[in-house]
Protein backbone atom coordinates (compact mmCIF):
# COMPACT_ATOMS: atom_id res chain seq x y z
CA UNK A 1 0.00 0.00 0.00
CA UNK A 2 1.31 3.46 -0.90
CA UNK A 3 1.67 5.73 2.12
CA UNK A 4 2.65 9.37 1.70
CA UNK A 5 3.81 11.54 4.57
CA UNK A 6 6.13 14.41 5.30
CA UNK A 7 9.23 13.34 7.17
CA UNK A 8 11.61 16.00 8.45
CA UNK A 9 10.17 18.50 5.99
CA UNK A 10 10.37 16.23 2.94
CA UNK A 11 7.43 14.53 1.26
CA UNK A 12 8.05 10.78 1.06
CA UNK A 13 6.03 7.91 -0.40
CA UNK A 14 6.61 4.31 0.62
CA UNK A 15 5.00 1.08 -0.54
CA UNK A 16 4.60 -1.09 2.57
CA UNK A 17 1.99 -3.31 4.27
CA UNK A 18 -0.51 -1.03 6.08
CA UNK A 19 0.09 -2.60 9.51
CA UNK A 20 3.87 -2.07 9.32
CA UNK A 21 5.15 -0.24 12.35
CA UNK A 22 6.04 3.38 11.64
CA UNK A 23 9.33 2.58 13.42
CA UNK A 24 10.27 -0.05 10.84
CA UNK A 25 9.25 2.12 7.91
CA UNK A 26 11.42 4.98 9.18
CA UNK A 27 14.43 2.75 9.80
CA UNK A 28 14.24 0.22 6.99
CA UNK A 29 12.52 2.05 4.13
CA UNK A 30 13.77 5.59 4.76
CA UNK A 31 17.02 4.57 6.50
CA UNK A 32 16.41 7.04 9.31
CA UNK A 33 18.13 4.86 11.88
CA UNK A 34 18.36 7.55 14.56
CA UNK A 35 14.99 6.30 15.84
CA UNK A 36 15.79 3.30 18.04
CA UNK A 37 13.85 0.22 19.01
CA UNK A 38 13.93 -0.63 22.69
CA UNK A 39 11.03 -2.66 24.05
CA UNK A 40 8.77 -2.63 20.99
CA UNK A 41 5.70 -2.33 23.20
CA UNK A 42 5.37 1.34 24.07
CA UNK A 43 7.01 1.15 27.49
CA UNK A 44 10.48 2.63 26.92
CA UNK A 45 10.17 5.62 24.58
CA UNK A 46 13.32 4.84 22.56
CA UNK A 47 11.31 4.99 19.32
CA UNK A 48 9.68 8.36 20.13
CA UNK A 49 9.02 10.61 17.17
CA UNK A 50 6.79 13.65 16.70
CA UNK A 51 3.70 12.98 14.58
CA UNK A 52 1.50 15.97 13.74
CA UNK A 53 3.17 17.85 16.60
CA UNK A 54 2.53 15.14 19.20
CA UNK A 55 5.05 12.79 20.77
CA UNK A 56 4.26 9.17 19.84
CA UNK A 57 5.90 5.78 20.21
CA UNK A 58 6.56 4.86 16.59
CA UNK A 59 6.57 1.13 17.45
CA UNK A 60 2.83 1.41 18.20
CA UNK A 61 1.78 3.36 15.12
CA UNK A 62 0.52 1.27 12.18
CA UNK A 63 1.90 3.15 9.19
CA UNK A 64 -1.55 3.45 7.65
CA UNK A 65 -2.43 5.81 10.50
CA UNK A 66 0.57 7.96 9.56
CA UNK A 67 -0.70 8.46 5.98
CA UNK A 68 -0.74 12.20 5.34
CA UNK A 69 0.98 12.97 8.65
CA UNK A 70 3.88 15.30 9.37
CA UNK A 71 6.65 13.48 11.16
CA UNK A 72 9.81 14.72 12.83
CA UNK A 73 12.53 12.25 13.80
CA UNK A 74 15.80 12.95 15.59
CA UNK A 75 17.40 13.53 12.16
CA UNK A 76 14.99 16.44 11.67
CA UNK A 77 16.03 18.22 14.85
CA UNK A 78 19.29 19.61 13.47
CA UNK A 79 19.15 22.33 10.82
CA UNK A 80 21.89 22.92 8.21
CA UNK A 81 24.33 20.73 10.08
CA UNK A 82 23.73 22.67 13.29
CA UNK A 83 22.44 20.76 16.31
CA UNK A 84 19.19 21.79 17.93
CA UNK A 85 19.72 23.71 21.19
CA UNK A 86 18.35 20.73 23.13
CA UNK A 87 20.93 18.45 21.54
CA UNK A 88 23.73 20.91 22.34
CA UNK A 89 22.58 21.06 25.94
CA UNK A 90 22.50 17.25 26.20
CA UNK A 91 26.11 17.25 24.98
CA UNK A 92 27.22 19.98 27.40
CA UNK A 93 25.56 18.31 30.37
CA UNK A 94 26.86 14.83 29.60
CA UNK A 95 23.25 13.66 29.25
CA UNK A 96 24.09 10.88 26.76
CA UNK A 97 25.77 7.66 27.81
CA UNK A 98 25.28 4.63 25.58
CA UNK A 99 22.99 6.69 23.35
CA UNK A 100 20.09 4.31 22.75
CA UNK A 101 17.57 6.35 24.72
CA UNK A 102 18.98 9.72 23.63
CA UNK A 103 16.98 10.34 20.43
CA UNK A 104 13.74 9.58 22.27
CA UNK A 105 14.78 11.68 25.25
CA UNK A 106 15.58 14.64 22.98
CA UNK A 107 12.21 14.38 21.23
CA UNK A 108 10.33 13.97 24.52
CA UNK A 109 12.18 17.03 25.86
CA UNK A 110 11.31 18.93 22.68
CA UNK A 111 7.63 18.00 23.04
CA UNK A 112 7.65 19.03 26.70
CA UNK A 113 9.35 22.37 26.06
CA UNK A 114 6.99 23.17 23.19
CA UNK A 115 3.94 22.60 25.40
CA UNK A 116 5.49 23.92 28.60
CA UNK A 117 8.40 26.28 27.83
CA UNK A 118 9.26 26.78 31.52
CA UNK A 119 8.69 23.38 33.15
CA UNK A 120 9.30 22.72 36.82
CA UNK A 121 11.57 19.81 37.73
CA UNK A 122 8.44 17.78 38.45
CA UNK A 123 7.05 18.57 35.00
CA UNK A 124 10.39 17.58 33.45
CA UNK A 125 10.27 14.27 35.31
CA UNK A 126 6.70 13.66 34.14
CA UNK A 127 7.45 14.76 30.59
CA UNK A 128 10.29 12.23 30.34
CA UNK A 129 8.64 9.50 32.44
CA UNK A 130 7.85 7.44 29.34
CA UNK A 131 11.52 7.31 28.33
CA UNK A 132 13.74 4.77 30.04
CA UNK A 133 17.51 5.11 30.29
CA UNK A 134 19.11 1.81 31.25
CA UNK A 135 22.44 3.54 31.95
CA UNK A 136 20.29 5.41 34.52
CA UNK A 137 21.80 8.79 33.73
CA UNK A 138 18.53 10.53 34.46
CA UNK A 139 19.88 13.36 36.58
CA UNK A 140 22.02 14.82 33.81
CA UNK A 141 19.17 14.46 31.34
CA UNK A 142 16.84 16.36 33.68
CA UNK A 143 19.55 18.99 34.17
CA UNK A 144 19.99 19.40 30.42
CA UNK A 145 16.26 19.97 29.98
CA UNK A 146 16.12 22.36 32.94
CA UNK A 147 18.99 24.38 31.47
CA UNK A 148 17.27 24.49 28.07
CA UNK A 149 14.21 25.89 29.77
CA UNK A 150 16.04 28.67 31.53
CA UNK A 151 18.72 29.58 28.97
CA UNK A 152 17.04 28.99 25.65
CA UNK A 153 13.38 29.69 26.28
CA UNK A 154 13.14 32.27 23.52
CA UNK A 155 15.03 30.23 20.94
CA UNK A 156 12.98 27.14 21.69
CA UNK A 157 9.74 29.04 21.38
CA UNK A 158 10.57 30.01 17.82
CA UNK A 159 11.93 26.63 16.71
CA UNK A 160 9.33 24.67 14.79
CA UNK A 161 9.02 20.92 14.68
CA UNK A 162 8.86 19.65 11.15
CA UNK B 1 7.70 -14.00 18.11
CA UNK B 2 6.81 -10.91 16.13
CA UNK B 3 3.92 -11.17 13.70
CA UNK B 4 4.38 -11.09 9.96
CA UNK B 5 2.79 -7.79 8.98
CA UNK B 6 2.14 -8.94 5.44
CA UNK B 7 -0.53 -11.29 6.84
CA UNK B 8 -2.64 -8.39 8.10
CA UNK B 9 -5.05 -6.14 6.26
CA UNK B 10 -5.93 -2.67 7.45
CA UNK B 11 -8.39 -0.20 6.02
CA UNK B 12 -9.27 3.34 7.10
CA UNK B 13 -12.80 4.31 6.03
CA UNK B 14 -13.23 8.08 5.84
CA UNK B 15 -16.46 8.30 7.83
CA UNK B 16 -18.16 6.63 10.80
CA UNK B 17 -21.00 5.64 8.48
CA UNK B 18 -18.54 3.77 6.23
CA UNK B 19 -17.00 2.08 9.29
CA UNK B 20 -20.42 0.85 10.42
CA UNK B 21 -21.31 -0.38 6.91
CA UNK B 22 -18.07 -2.37 6.80
CA UNK B 23 -18.79 -3.89 10.20
CA UNK B 24 -22.39 -4.67 9.15
CA UNK B 25 -21.28 -6.38 5.94
CA UNK B 26 -18.89 -8.74 7.73
CA UNK B 27 -19.76 -8.74 11.46
CA UNK B 28 -16.82 -9.68 13.65
CA UNK B 29 -14.38 -9.83 10.73
CA UNK B 30 -12.77 -6.47 11.41
CA UNK B 31 -11.11 -5.38 14.63
CA UNK B 32 -11.54 -1.62 15.14
CA UNK B 33 -8.25 0.12 16.01
CA UNK B 34 -8.20 3.60 17.50
CA UNK B 35 -4.79 4.68 18.85
CA UNK B 36 -3.24 1.23 18.42
CA UNK B 37 -1.53 1.26 21.82
CA UNK B 38 -2.98 -2.15 22.70
CA UNK B 39 -3.44 -3.73 19.28
CA UNK B 40 0.11 -2.95 18.14
CA UNK B 41 1.53 -4.49 21.32
CA UNK B 42 -0.45 -7.67 20.60
CA UNK B 43 0.82 -7.57 17.01
CA UNK B 44 4.37 -7.13 18.23
CA UNK B 45 4.28 -10.27 20.35
CA UNK B 46 2.50 -12.34 17.71
CA UNK B 47 -0.79 -12.55 19.64
CA UNK B 48 -3.11 -10.54 17.42
CA UNK B 49 -5.70 -13.07 16.27
CA UNK B 50 -7.73 -10.69 14.07
CA UNK B 51 -6.28 -10.48 10.57
CA UNK B 52 -8.44 -7.60 9.34
CA UNK B 53 -8.11 -4.24 11.07
CA UNK B 54 -10.32 -1.20 10.74
CA UNK B 55 -8.63 2.10 11.57
CA UNK B 56 -10.73 4.67 13.43
CA UNK B 57 -7.70 6.91 13.87
CA UNK B 58 -8.67 9.80 11.61
CA UNK B 59 -12.38 10.00 12.47
CA UNK B 60 -13.14 13.48 13.83
CA UNK B 61 -16.72 12.30 14.48
CA UNK B 62 -15.40 10.24 17.39
CA UNK B 63 -13.06 12.83 18.91
CA UNK B 64 -14.79 15.55 20.91
CA UNK B 65 -15.79 16.65 24.40
CA UNK B 66 -19.21 18.28 24.36
CA UNK B 67 -20.94 20.03 27.28
CA UNK B 68 -24.65 20.57 27.79
CA UNK B 69 -26.50 21.73 30.90
CA UNK B 70 -26.90 18.24 32.34
CA UNK B 71 -24.14 16.10 30.86
CA UNK B 72 -20.66 16.01 29.40
CA UNK B 73 -20.36 13.72 26.38
CA UNK B 74 -16.98 12.38 25.33
CA UNK B 75 -16.39 10.85 21.90
CA UNK B 76 -14.89 7.37 22.08
CA UNK B 77 -11.92 8.54 19.97
CA UNK B 78 -10.96 11.23 22.49
CA UNK B 79 -7.37 10.74 23.62
CA UNK B 80 -6.18 10.75 27.22
CA UNK B 81 -4.24 13.91 26.39
CA UNK B 82 -7.51 15.55 25.22
CA UNK B 83 -9.11 14.50 28.53
CA UNK B 84 -6.21 15.91 30.57
CA UNK B 85 -6.54 19.23 28.71
CA UNK B 86 -10.30 19.56 29.21
CA UNK B 87 -11.30 22.26 31.67
CA UNK B 88 -14.76 20.82 32.35
CA UNK B 89 -13.34 17.37 33.10
CA UNK B 90 -10.67 18.84 35.39
CA UNK B 91 -13.29 20.88 37.25
CA UNK B 92 -16.16 18.37 37.55
CA UNK B 93 -14.68 14.93 36.90
CA UNK B 94 -11.22 15.16 38.46
CA UNK B 95 -11.01 11.39 38.97
CA UNK B 96 -11.24 10.87 35.21
CA UNK B 97 -8.54 13.50 34.60
CA UNK B 98 -6.38 11.75 37.19
CA UNK B 99 -6.95 8.35 35.56
CA UNK B 100 -6.02 9.82 32.16
CA UNK B 101 -2.71 10.94 33.66
CA UNK B 102 -2.14 7.45 35.04
CA UNK B 103 -2.64 5.80 31.66
CA UNK B 104 0.75 4.98 30.15
CA UNK B 105 3.29 7.65 29.26
CA UNK B 106 2.61 10.97 27.57
CA UNK B 107 3.44 9.44 24.18
CA UNK B 108 0.80 6.77 24.85
CA UNK B 109 -1.71 9.32 26.20
CA UNK B 110 -1.33 11.20 22.90
CA UNK B 111 -2.57 8.13 20.99
CA UNK B 112 -4.66 6.00 23.36
CA UNK B 113 -8.39 6.72 23.47
CA UNK B 114 -11.04 6.52 26.17
CA UNK B 115 -13.17 4.28 23.94
CA UNK B 116 -10.25 1.95 23.32
CA UNK B 117 -9.55 1.70 27.03
CA UNK B 118 -13.18 0.71 27.67
CA UNK B 119 -13.63 -1.72 24.77
CA UNK B 120 -10.27 -3.41 25.31
CA UNK B 121 -11.90 -4.42 28.61
CA UNK B 122 -8.79 -5.08 30.64
CA UNK B 123 -9.71 -5.74 34.29
CA UNK B 124 -6.74 -3.50 35.20
CA UNK B 125 -7.58 -0.55 32.92
CA UNK B 126 -7.19 2.92 34.40
CA UNK B 127 -10.33 4.77 33.30
CA UNK B 128 -13.11 2.29 34.30
CA UNK B 129 -13.08 2.95 38.08
CA UNK B 130 -13.76 6.67 37.53
CA UNK B 131 -16.35 6.02 34.80
CA UNK B 132 -18.15 3.52 37.05
CA UNK B 133 -18.11 5.88 40.03
CA UNK B 134 -19.51 8.70 37.87
CA UNK B 135 -22.31 6.50 36.53
CA UNK B 136 -21.28 6.83 32.88
CA UNK B 137 -23.67 5.90 30.07
CA UNK B 138 -22.42 4.46 26.78
CA UNK B 139 -23.89 5.10 23.36
CA UNK B 140 -23.36 2.14 21.07
CA UNK B 141 -23.93 2.42 17.33
CA UNK B 142 -24.21 0.05 14.40
CA UNK B 143 -25.72 0.16 10.91
CA UNK B 144 -28.88 -1.16 12.65
CA UNK B 145 -29.23 1.86 14.91
CA UNK B 146 -28.27 3.37 18.24
CA UNK B 147 -28.65 2.10 21.80
CA UNK B 148 -27.56 3.34 25.18
CA UNK B 149 -26.31 1.24 28.06
CA UNK B 150 -25.23 2.08 31.61
CA UNK B 151 -21.47 1.49 31.70
CA UNK B 152 -21.97 -0.70 34.79
CA UNK B 153 -23.68 -3.24 32.46
CA UNK B 154 -21.00 -3.20 29.76
CA UNK B 155 -18.42 -5.64 31.14
CA UNK B 156 -19.67 -9.23 31.10
CA UNK B 157 -16.60 -11.17 32.20
CA UNK B 158 -12.88 -11.38 31.53
CA UNK B 159 -12.42 -9.34 28.34
CA UNK B 160 -16.09 -9.94 27.49
CA UNK B 161 -18.35 -6.98 26.74
CA UNK B 162 -21.93 -6.24 25.75
CA UNK B 163 -20.82 -5.19 22.23
CA UNK B 164 -22.27 -7.17 19.32
CA UNK B 165 -19.84 -7.96 16.48
CA UNK B 166 -21.20 -5.17 14.27
CA UNK B 167 -21.32 -2.54 17.03
CA UNK B 168 -19.00 0.30 17.92
CA UNK B 169 -18.81 2.45 21.04
CA UNK B 170 -19.52 6.04 19.97
CA UNK B 171 -19.77 8.15 23.14
CA UNK B 172 -19.37 8.12 26.91
CA UNK B 173 -21.74 10.43 28.80
CA UNK B 174 -21.25 11.68 32.36
CA UNK B 175 -23.96 13.40 34.44
CA UNK B 176 -22.93 16.85 35.68
CA UNK B 177 -23.94 16.41 39.29
CA UNK B 178 -20.68 15.86 41.12
CA UNK B 179 -19.59 19.43 41.82
CA UNK B 180 -19.08 19.68 45.58
CA UNK B 181 -19.08 15.89 46.11
CA UNK B 182 -16.31 14.16 48.02
CA UNK B 183 -14.15 12.58 45.30
CA UNK B 184 -11.07 10.42 45.70
CA UNK B 185 -9.16 7.89 43.64
CA UNK B 186 -6.05 5.84 44.15
CA UNK B 187 -3.97 3.61 41.93
CA UNK B 188 -1.47 1.26 43.48
CA UNK B 189 1.22 0.25 41.00
CA UNK B 190 4.86 -0.70 41.02
CA UNK B 191 5.98 2.77 39.96
CA UNK B 192 4.24 6.03 39.11
CA UNK B 193 4.92 6.14 35.38
CA UNK B 194 2.94 3.80 33.15
CA UNK B 195 2.70 0.84 35.49
CA UNK B 196 -0.35 -1.40 35.18
CA UNK B 197 -2.31 -1.27 38.42
CA UNK B 198 -2.13 -3.80 41.23
CA UNK B 199 -5.44 -2.30 42.34
CA UNK B 200 -7.24 0.97 41.61
CA UNK B 201 -10.31 2.58 43.12
CA UNK B 202 -12.45 5.64 42.41
CA UNK B 203 -14.81 6.88 45.09
CA UNK B 204 -17.50 9.59 45.07
CA UNK B 205 -19.90 10.40 47.88
CA UNK B 206 -22.17 13.06 49.30
CA UNK B 207 -23.27 13.67 52.88
CA UNK B 208 -26.26 15.43 54.32
CA UNK B 209 -25.66 16.31 57.93
CA UNK B 210 -23.65 13.32 59.08
CA UNK B 211 -25.49 10.87 56.84
CA UNK B 212 -24.00 9.49 53.61
CA UNK B 213 -26.80 10.07 51.09
CA UNK B 214 -24.96 9.11 47.91
CA UNK B 215 -21.97 6.88 47.28
CA UNK B 216 -20.45 5.14 44.25
CA UNK B 217 -17.28 3.08 44.17
CA UNK B 218 -15.57 1.79 41.02
CA UNK B 219 -12.59 -0.54 41.05
CA UNK B 220 -10.03 -2.16 38.77
CA UNK B 221 -7.99 -5.33 39.27
CA UNK B 222 -10.49 -6.41 41.93
CA UNK B 223 -11.86 -9.28 39.88
CA UNK B 224 -12.08 -10.47 36.25
CA UNK B 225 -13.53 -7.18 35.05
CA UNK B 226 -13.87 -3.59 36.25
CA UNK B 227 -16.72 -3.38 38.81
CA UNK B 228 -18.97 -1.14 40.86
CA UNK B 229 -18.59 -2.21 44.49
CA UNK B 230 -22.31 -2.15 45.25
CA UNK B 231 -22.17 -4.23 48.44
CA UNK B 232 -19.71 -1.80 50.02
CA UNK B 233 -21.85 1.11 48.82
CA UNK B 234 -25.00 -0.44 50.36
CA UNK B 235 -23.20 -0.91 53.67
CA UNK B 236 -22.63 2.85 53.84
CA UNK B 237 -25.59 4.53 52.10
CA UNK B 238 -28.03 6.11 54.53
CA UNK B 239 -25.66 5.61 57.47
CA UNK B 240 -23.65 7.86 59.71
CA UNK B 241 -20.02 6.86 59.41
CA UNK B 242 -18.61 5.30 62.56
CA UNK B 243 -16.12 2.51 63.20
CA UNK B 244 -18.79 -0.20 62.94
CA UNK B 245 -20.13 1.08 59.58
CA UNK B 246 -16.61 1.37 58.17
CA UNK B 247 -15.79 -2.17 59.30
CA UNK B 248 -19.03 -3.44 57.77
CA UNK B 249 -18.24 -1.68 54.47
CA UNK B 250 -14.80 -3.26 54.42
CA UNK B 251 -16.24 -6.69 55.08
CA UNK B 252 -18.87 -6.18 52.35
CA UNK B 253 -16.22 -5.18 49.86
CA UNK B 254 -14.04 -8.16 50.71
CA UNK B 255 -17.05 -10.32 49.85
CA UNK B 256 -17.57 -8.85 46.37
CA UNK B 257 -14.00 -8.84 45.10
CA UNK B 258 -12.03 -11.79 43.72
CA UNK B 259 -8.53 -10.49 43.09
CA UNK B 260 -6.03 -12.84 41.48
CA UNK B 261 -2.40 -13.79 42.00
CA UNK B 262 -0.41 -12.60 39.00
CA UNK B 263 2.93 -11.15 37.95
CA UNK B 264 2.08 -7.77 39.52
CA UNK B 265 0.85 -8.84 42.94
CA UNK B 266 -0.95 -11.47 44.99
CA UNK B 267 -4.65 -11.76 45.67
CA UNK B 268 -3.96 -11.62 49.41
CA UNK B 269 -2.09 -8.33 49.10
CA UNK B 270 -4.79 -6.90 46.89
CA UNK B 271 -7.58 -7.72 49.38
CA UNK B 272 -5.61 -6.06 52.16
CA UNK B 273 -4.65 -2.93 50.25
CA UNK B 274 -8.08 -2.31 48.69
CA UNK B 275 -9.64 -2.62 52.16
CA UNK B 276 -7.11 -0.13 53.50
CA UNK B 277 -7.88 2.33 50.72
CA UNK B 278 -11.63 2.01 51.30
CA UNK B 279 -11.14 2.63 55.02
CA UNK B 280 -8.97 5.64 54.35
CA UNK B 281 -11.55 7.17 52.00
CA UNK B 282 -14.40 6.51 54.43
CA UNK B 283 -12.47 8.04 57.33
CA UNK B 284 -11.71 11.11 55.22
CA UNK B 285 -15.35 11.29 54.20
CA UNK B 286 -16.41 11.09 57.84
CA UNK B 287 -14.25 14.11 58.64
CA UNK B 288 -15.19 16.09 55.52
Amino acid sequence: MAITFTVNGEKRTVDVPPVSRLLDVLREELHLTGTKEGCGEGECGSCSVMMNGELVNSCLVPVLQADGATICTIEGMSKNGEMHPIQKKFLECGAAQCGICTPGMVLAAHHLLEKTPQPTMEQIREGLAGNLCRCTGYQRIFEAVAQCATENAELLATSESK
Amino acid sequence: MRSNVTEYEMIAPATLEAVLQTMAAEPGEYLPVAGGTEVMVMLGVGKLAARKLLSLGGLKELRFICESDDVVTIGAGTTFTDIRKSKVIAAEFPLLAQAAGWTGSIANQNRATLGGNIVNASPAADSPPALLAYGATLEIVSARGVRTLPYSEFHKGYKKTALEPDELLRTITLPRKFAGWFQRSRKVGTRNAQAISKVAMAFVAKKDGGVVTEIAIGGASLREMPIRCTAAEDAVRGKTLDAAVIAAARAAMTGEIVPIDDIRSTGKYRVQVIGNILEEFLKELAQS
